[in-house]
């Protein structure tokens, strides 16, 4: 199995009339994602390329019984969006949308946590796929190989060299996920890893974290504790200068927390093999199987 | 994006939080004997570092010769490898009590913290490690947001003095107001006095969510007011996330965290990078022109390596900005170009089929790095 989505998952994809929002569905549904339906207020009953368009994530579920959302709105509507394919029932919301402010996340999460069952994948995150199954974001398709290790990213675009990295060895993966850089992600390391844990299709993890905040040490403590499958980790910004924010909200290197090094030694410490360049990943999950 | 002293004040004003009363001048001719602000004054360097009144930074001037005298010798200065712009010239006050507090969204427990300290004035840090109950923390749901008897309840855990309670409370409810309704990352008031004239915000730390300017106003202005170096004003009008660093080895790619590990591939293989340039997520030809614009303008540059991994980001517009960026050009420097993922083979056509005896096409990241530190040496 893979995890948050499969075969079954049917897609919503809110902001499916916009650019971004239409150019990677449609590559999503050619991959053979189930995505049936959009919405966008006042378009419903109007198609994009076949897939019908709703006035409501509601209603959308109604017609075509999709569990997942996936969302293309523009950051001051994005916080709507998300609570709206909550309240509608979505199991599982994946928020691409870069660029919501951090108190808009924050209320979102705690509403989300308090009120509905949903999980939430993001904000501003690439989305995950599960080879062979299904793909929920914007991650190149081409680049994954249906198979056993479960790749869990903070970075979009890392995600893709970690995937290609494995690929390029033969080795497939069971779902990818990226949960974004943004302050407030709805789903942590912790979650995903806890997923893989459990799931009998993922053998190995490879997590990819980067400077900044705590996530990673949090991740160290729960993997020690929890997690007895092996994990190749790789830190970005072990040559950043301190003090620089590198563009990434979550990516502030303050004083001697959130540093590559203190991250990389906790990961060490908790028993997971981390390597120093990305492109070292594959080989380093190839000597573990 | 952190802001002054003055800019913090002004939103403090706006949502009725008491400061002292003060004027802002940057420039020495600005000041004149009728200014309506009572004697002793304190004049403060306006710099964006610690430790401004050890290094001379600020200054009480009981007269209007010595505020002309202070002023003249504090605007100018350097602090720290911060130029004085700018002065905050307030009335002095008489401290009774010094008081810190803070609000912050604590990433971890995902909900807004509220730290209060009844040792304000000093350094917030050393009282959390030596003092650790002397720092109350109070954690506020987001979307429930801070009530009267929370703040009543941290007033008296921090043990401030009660005889100002209802004031505290009623600048404890704004200062929480100016965080939520404001988009700040941080607000930070040390010291937040009790003076002869009432409960008073004495400095200002804030720090705002620049996702947010869409709905603030004043964020264009506060940001037009905040010097950027001159190594990042190029890149900022194209709207690049740019950061000049000391190496040789020009890198463009997508993402920060993918541009932070090409630093880093960078360096394994003996080179260093001379900046870090981020053009983000679904990044059009203009973008990538852009981008090799501002390099073209770095002296330190000598190669450049442009590592695209196409998610949202589609390599044939990258390739479309390359070309479009060097074609005919005399380029200074060799250009080594990655491209993986979205319409990576689109874009390695259309750089084939305009070919240009610079630019080199790498199959992988490591060799990209690789060949770019060559071609930097």
């Amino acid at each position: 199995m893979s995890i948050f989505i499969d075969k079954e998952t049917k897609v919503v994809v809110q902001g499916l009339t916009g650019e971004q929002g239409k150019f990677h569905a449609l590559r999503n549904k050619e991959y053979g994602t189930k995505v049936v339906a959009g919405t966008r207020p006042g378009k419903g009953g109007e198609t994009v390329e076949g897939i019908p368009i709703f006035n409501s994530v509601e209603e959308a579920i109604k017609e075509t019984g999709a569990n997942t959302a996936m969302t293309f709105v523009p950051p001051p509507f994005a916080k709507d969006a998300v609570l709206e394919a909550a309240y509608a029932g979505c199991e599982l919301i994946v928020c691409i949308t870069e660029g919501i402010p951090a108190k808009d996340e924050a209320e979102m999460y705690d509403l989300l946590k308090e009120k509905t069952s949903s999980r939430l994948l993001g904000p501003n995150c690439p989305g995950l796929i599960s080879p062979g199954k299904s793909n929920v974001g914007i991650m190149p398709h081409e680049i994954t190989l249906e198979g056993n290790v479960g790749v869990v990213s903070r970075s979009g675009t890392l995600t893709y060299q970690a995937v290609l990295e494995l690929t390029n060895l033969k080795i497939g993966q069971s779902t990818c996920i990226g949960i974004g850089g943004d302050p407030v992600p709805g789903t942590s390391f912790i979650d995903v890893l806890d997923g893989f844990q459990n799931d009998d299709q993922t053998e190995a993890i490879v997590m990819i974290g980067e400077i900044g905040g705590s996530a990673e040490e949090e991740a160290a403590e729960f993997i020690k504790k929890n997690v007895s499958k092996p994990v190749v980790s790789y830190i970005a910004g072990l040559t950043a200068p301190p003090g620089k924010k590198m563009g990434h909200a979550g990516a502030i290197v303050s004083g001697n927390k959130g540093t590559a090094s203190a991250k990389i030694e906790a990961l060490t410490e908790a028993g997971a093999t981390v390597v120093k360049n990305p492109t070292s990943i594959g080989q380093a999950i190839k000597d573990i199987l | 994006m952190n802001l002054f002293e003055y800019q913090g004040k002004r939103l403090y004003k706006d949502f009725s939080i008491p400061t002292p009363k003060s004027i802002f001048i940057s420039n020495i001719s600005e000041i004149n004997e009728d200014h309506e602000l009572s004697y002793p004054v304190v004049v403060k360097a306006q710099v964006q570092v610690g430790g401004r009144g050890k290094a001379g930074g600020i200054k009480v001037a009981n007269s209007f010769k010595e505020l002309v005298k202070f002023s003249n010798e504090i605007l100018g200065m350097d602090i720290k490898g911060h130029l004085v712009e700018s002065l905050l010239i307030e009335e002095a006050s008489t401290i009774l009590e010094e008081y810190y507090i803070s609000f912050t969204l604590d990433r971890s427990k995902k909900e807004y913290l509220m730290m209060l300290s009844a040792k304000g004035g000093m350094d917030i840090e050393e009282v959390a490690e030596n003092n650790p109950e002397d720092l109350i923390k109070l954690y506020i749901s987001p979307s429930k947001g801070l009530n009267s008897e929370s703040i009543t309840k941290a007033i008296k855990d921090a043990k401030l003095n009660e005889d100002f309670e209802d004031e505290l409370k009623d600048v404890v409810s704004k200062l929480y107001s100016l965080f939520v309704d404001g988009d700040c990352d941080l607000v930070e008031v040390n010291p937040l006095a009790i003076t002869d004239k009432g409960v008073s915000a004495l400095d200002s730390k804030v720090s705002l969510d620049m996702n947010a300017i869409y709905r603030h106003d004043n964020f264009v202005e506060f940001e037009s007011e905040i010097p950027i170096p001159v190594s990042e004003q190029f890149a900022k009008e194209k709207n690049l996330n740019f950061i000049k660093l000391d190496g040789s080895v020009g890198i463009i790619g997508n993402g920060a965290g993918l541009v932070m590990s090409t630093l880093d591939v960078v360096s394994e293989h003996g080179g260093m990078a001379a900046n870090f340039l981020d053009i983000g997520g679904g990044a059009k030809a203009e973008t990538v022109t852009a981008a090799l614009e501002v390099l073209e303008s770095e002296d330190n540059v000598k190669s450049v390596l442009i590592n695209i991994f196409g998610g949202i980001t589609r390599c044939d517009l990258v390739a479309n900005g390359i070309v479009e960026a060097t074609k005919g050009k005399n380029l200074k420097w060799p250009i080594i170009v990655r491209l993986d993922g979205t319409n990576s083979k689109e874009g390695l056509t259309i750089l084939k089929d305009n070919s240009n005896e610079n630019i080199t096409i790498s199959s992988s990241m490591d060799e990209a790095a690789k060949l770019a530190v060559e071609g930097a040496s």
